[in-house]
C-alpha cells in the first residue's frame, strides 16, 4: 500500500478535475435551479475534441486546450437553447427539463460513439504517449511518486476556479448573474438581459466541463464516448455534499469525494469506491439534503 | 392461449415482430406500469431498475439454485424486492423531485455494486465465520448467471399483464387511487384534507418495486443470461423513456410507451445502432413538442376545441366579409 503521504497527492489531484466538473453543475443549478444531467456530456466533449484535434489534426495541446473548452463550452449553450429554454418558457415542471437534458445527454454520447468508429476504430482512443509529462518524479525522502501532469492539472484547475470566482463576484457580470440567481424577475426588472446570463452561464458551465474532460483524458490518457459517466454522479455527489448551488460548496465537495474514493480503494479495494461515495450521497440526502454547507432550499440563492 | 398468442405473432410478422420482440415488448409494458405507479403520485423516483435487478437475481436464485418453479421465484422475487423497498421507500421519500431523483440514483448504482461484489462479500462473511478461507462462487459477478431455463411463455406475460391492468383500473376507482393523484397534486392540500401521505407514497413505491421485480424475474427467464451491468442507470432511463413517450396522463400510457419503444428498434431495423441516439430523441422530443405523450385525452380535446374554434373564427369571419361585400 501506498504511503498517506501518496494518497493525499493522489486525491488532491483527482479532486481538482472533479471540482471543476462539479462547478459546472453547481453554476446552472444555483442561476437556473435546474438540474443539468447532460453536464457529463460536455466533460466528454471537452475530452473528444482535444484528443481529435491533437491525434487527427496534429495541433499542439496549448492549441488544442483552449480550442477543446470552447467547443464544450457551445455545446453547452446549444443544450440550453434545445433542452432548457423551450420549457422554461413554457413554464414547464423542473422535472421535464432533467428528462430533457438527460435525453440530451444521450444523444451527445451516442453520437459521440459513432463519431469514433470511423475515427479511432472503436470506442477507445489514447492520447499519444509522451505529449504530457507522465513520467513519474520518484522522492525517494518520502517515498512519494509524483507525476508531473497530475501537479500541472492542480494548477489549472485552481487557475479556473479562481477566475471563476473573480468573474462571479468582482465583476459587472458576475453580479448580473447573482442577481439573476437571487430572483429572475426581480433582475429582469431591474433591466438585466436574463437570457443572456443564461446563455453565458451555460458557456462558462460547459468551459469548465470541457476543461475538466481534457484533463481527465490526460491523466488517464484514454478517451472513450463514455467517460462522462465515470464523473457523472461523483460530480453529482459533490454538488450535494457541498449544498446544490453552492459554487464553493462544489469545490469542497469535489476534493471530499476525491479523498473519499482514494481512501477507500487503499483500503477497501477498488470494487467499492463509488458504493462508499454513492451510500454517502444516499445518507447525506436523507440526513442534511442542503448540503455540509448549505442553506435550506427555500432560502437558496 | 398457444394458439393465441401465435395468431398475433402471425399477425404482426409482417411488422418484423417476432414472438421474442413480442414478449420484450411485453416486459416493457410491466416496466412501463411500474414507473407510472410512482409518477401518477408525483413521485420521480428512479429505482426501477435496481429493484428490477434485485427481483431478477431473487427469482433466478430460487429457479436456478433452488430448482423451484417459475412461478414461485416469480413470488419470491416480488417478495424480497417489496421487503428491501420498503426500508429504502421510508427514509428516501421524504426527497421532492431533484433530491428524489438524485437519491433513487444513487440507490440504483449501490444495489448492481453490492451484486457486483455479492460473491466476495459473503466469501468473506463465511472465512471469517469459519475461520478459514472460504470461496463462494453465487453471482458470479461482472459475468452473470449463465443458462437459466428459457421458462417465461407469451401467454404468461399477457396474463400478468392483464392482471395488472385490471389491478390498476381497480385502483384508479379506490381511496388509495384518489389518494394518489391528490398528493401529485398538491401534497399539502392532500395532507390536509386528511390523506396520510406518507402511508400512501411509502405503498405506492412497495407497488412499483414489486411490479419492476416481476418484470425483473420474466425477463431473466427469457434472456437466459443476467448481469448486473444490464440494470444500471441506462435501464432506469429506458423505463423512463416509456413513461415520457405514452404519457402519465392514464395508465394506458406508459404501457402503450412500453410496447412502442420495444417494438421500434425491430420494426425500423435501420435503427441497430442508433439505438441510443433514437432514445434521446424521444425523450428529448416528446418532451419538447408533445408534453402529455401519445396517449394524452386531455391533449387531445384541447387540440380539438382550438382546432374547432380556429375554424368557427375562420367561418365567422368568411360570413362578417360576405356581408360587408355588398
Amino acid at each position: 500500500m501506498d504511503s498517506f503521504l501518496q494518497q493525499v497527492v493522489n486525491a488532491v489531484s483527482l479532486g481538482a478535475i472533479y471540482s471543476l466538473f462539479a462547478l459546472g453543475y453547481a453554476l446552472v443549478f444555483s442561476i437556473l435551479g435546474v438540474l443539468n444531467l447532460a453536464h457529463s456530456a460536455v466533460f466528454m466533449t471537452g475530452a473528444f475534441v482535444g484528443l481529435l484535434l491533437v491525434d487527427k489534426l496534429h495541433q499542439p495541446l496549448w492549441i488544442a486546450a483552449p480550442l477543446a473548452m470552447i467547443a464544450a463550452g457551445f455545446v453547452s449553450i446549444l443544450l440550453e437553447f434545445v433542452a432548457f429554454r423551450p420549457l422554461r418558457q413554457r413554464g414547464a415542471a423542473r422535472m421535464s427539463q432533467l428528462i430533457s437534458s438527460i435525453g440530451a445527454a444521450l444523444l451527445i454520447v451516442n453520437l459521440a460513439q459513432l463519431a469514433f468508429k470511423p475515427l479511432w476504430g472503436g470506442t477507445e482512443a489514447y492520447f499519444p504517449q509522451g505529449l504530457v509529462p507522465d513520467q513519474p518524479i520518484v522522492i525517494e525522502a518520502l517515498s512519494l511518486r509524483i507525476v508531473p501532469i497530475r501537479m500541472i492539472i492542480l494548477v489549472i484547475a485552481l487557475a479556473l476556479v479562481i477566475a471563476l470566482q473573480y468573474l462571479v463576484m468582482r465583476t459587472r457580470i458576475g453580479q448580473q448573474m447573482r442577481a439573476v440567481a437571487f430572483n429572475q424577475r426581480t433582475a429582469a426588472l431591474l433591466g438585466i438581459n436574463v437570457g443572456r446570463v443564461y446563455v453565458l452561464t451555460f458557456f462558462l458551465a460547459g468551459l469548465l466541463g470541457g476543461a475538466a474532460g481534457l484533463l481527465y483524458g490526460l491523466v488517464f490518457l484514454n478517451v472513450t464516448p463514455f467517460i462522462g459517466d465515470d464523473v457523472a454522479l461523483v460530480g453529482l455527489t459533490a454538488i450535494v455534499l457541498g449544498g446544490l448551488g453552492s459554487i464553493n460548496g462544489a469545490l469542497v465537495g469535489g476534493f471530499l469525494v476525491a479523498a473519499i474514493q482514494t481512501f477507500s480503494i487503499a483500503i477497501g479495494g477498488s470494487n467499492y469506491k463509488n458504493a462508499v461515495v454513492f451510500g454517502l450521497l444516499f445518507v447525506l440526502l436523507l440526513a442534511r439534503p442542503q448540503g455540509l454547507f448549505g442553506q435550506s432550499e427555500s432560502t437558496r440563492a | 392461449m398457444d394458439a393465441l398468442t401465435q395468431a398475433l405473432v402471425d399477425i404482426l410478422r409482417p411488422l418484423g415482430i417476432t414472438e421474442p420482440v413480442l414478449q420484450f415488448m411485453l416486459v416493457n409494458a410491466i416496466l412501463g406500469i411500474s414507473i407510472y405507479l410512482t409518477l401518477y403520485t408525483g413521485m420521480f423516483s428512479l429505482a426501477n431498475a435496481g429493484f428490477m435487478a434485485i427481483g431478477a437475481y431473487a427469482g433466478v436464485a430460487a429457479t436456478q439454485f433452488l430448482g423451484m418453479p417459475l412461478w414461485l421465484g416469480l413470488i419470491i422475487g416480488m417478495a424480497v424486492a417489496g421487503i428491501i423497498s420498503l426500508p429504502i421507500g421510508l427514509p428516501v421519500l421524504r426527497l421532492k423531485d431533484i433530491y428524489l431523483a438524485i437519491a433513487t440514483i444513487g440507490f440504483g448504482e449501490v444495489v448492481i455494486i453490492l451484486l457486483l461484489n455479492f460473491d466476495e462479500i459473503i466469501s468473506s462473511i463465511a472465512t471469517a465465520l469459519q475461520g478459514e478461507r472460504v470461496r463462494i462462487r453465487l453471482l458470479e459477478g461482472a459475468r452473470g448467471i449463465k443458462g437459466i431455463p428459457k421458462s417465461t411463455e407469451t401467454w404468461m406475460l399477457f396474463a400478468f399483464l392483464a392482471l395488472l391492468m385490471f389491478l390498476l383500473w381497480r385502483l384508479h376507482k379506490s381511496r388509495l387511487g384518489r389518494a394518489m393523484a391528490a398528493i401529485r397534486e398538491d401534497e399539502r392540500a392532500a395532507a390536509n384534507m386528511g390523506i396520510n401521505v406518507v402511508y400512501v407514497k411509502n405503498v405506492v413505491f412497495v407497488m412499483s418495486a414489486v411490479v419492476a421485480a416481476s418484470a425483473g424475474v420474466f425477463s431473466a427467464h427469457l434472456t437466459r443470461i443476467i448481469s448486473p451491468g444490464a440494470y444500471g442507470f441506462d435501464k432506469a432511463v429506458d423505463i423512463l423513456s416509456f413513461a415520457v413517450l405514452g404519457g402519465t396522463s392514464t395508465w394506458v400510457g406508459p404501457i402503450v410507451g412500453g410496447l412502442v419503444m420495444g417494438a421500434l428498434p425491430e420494426v425500423l431495423r435501420f435503427l441497430n445502432d442508433l439505438r441510443g441516439v433514437f432514445i434521446g430523441l424521444i425523450l428529448l422530443g416528446v418532451i419538447l413538442f408533445l408534453p402529455g405523450g401519445l396517449i394524452n385525452p386531455a391533449g387531445v380535446r384541447l387540440l380539438l376545441r382550438r382546432a374547432r374554434r380556429a375554424l368557427r373564427r375562420r367561418a365567422d369571419a368568411a360570413e362578417r366579409s360576405s356581408h360587408a361585400a355588398p
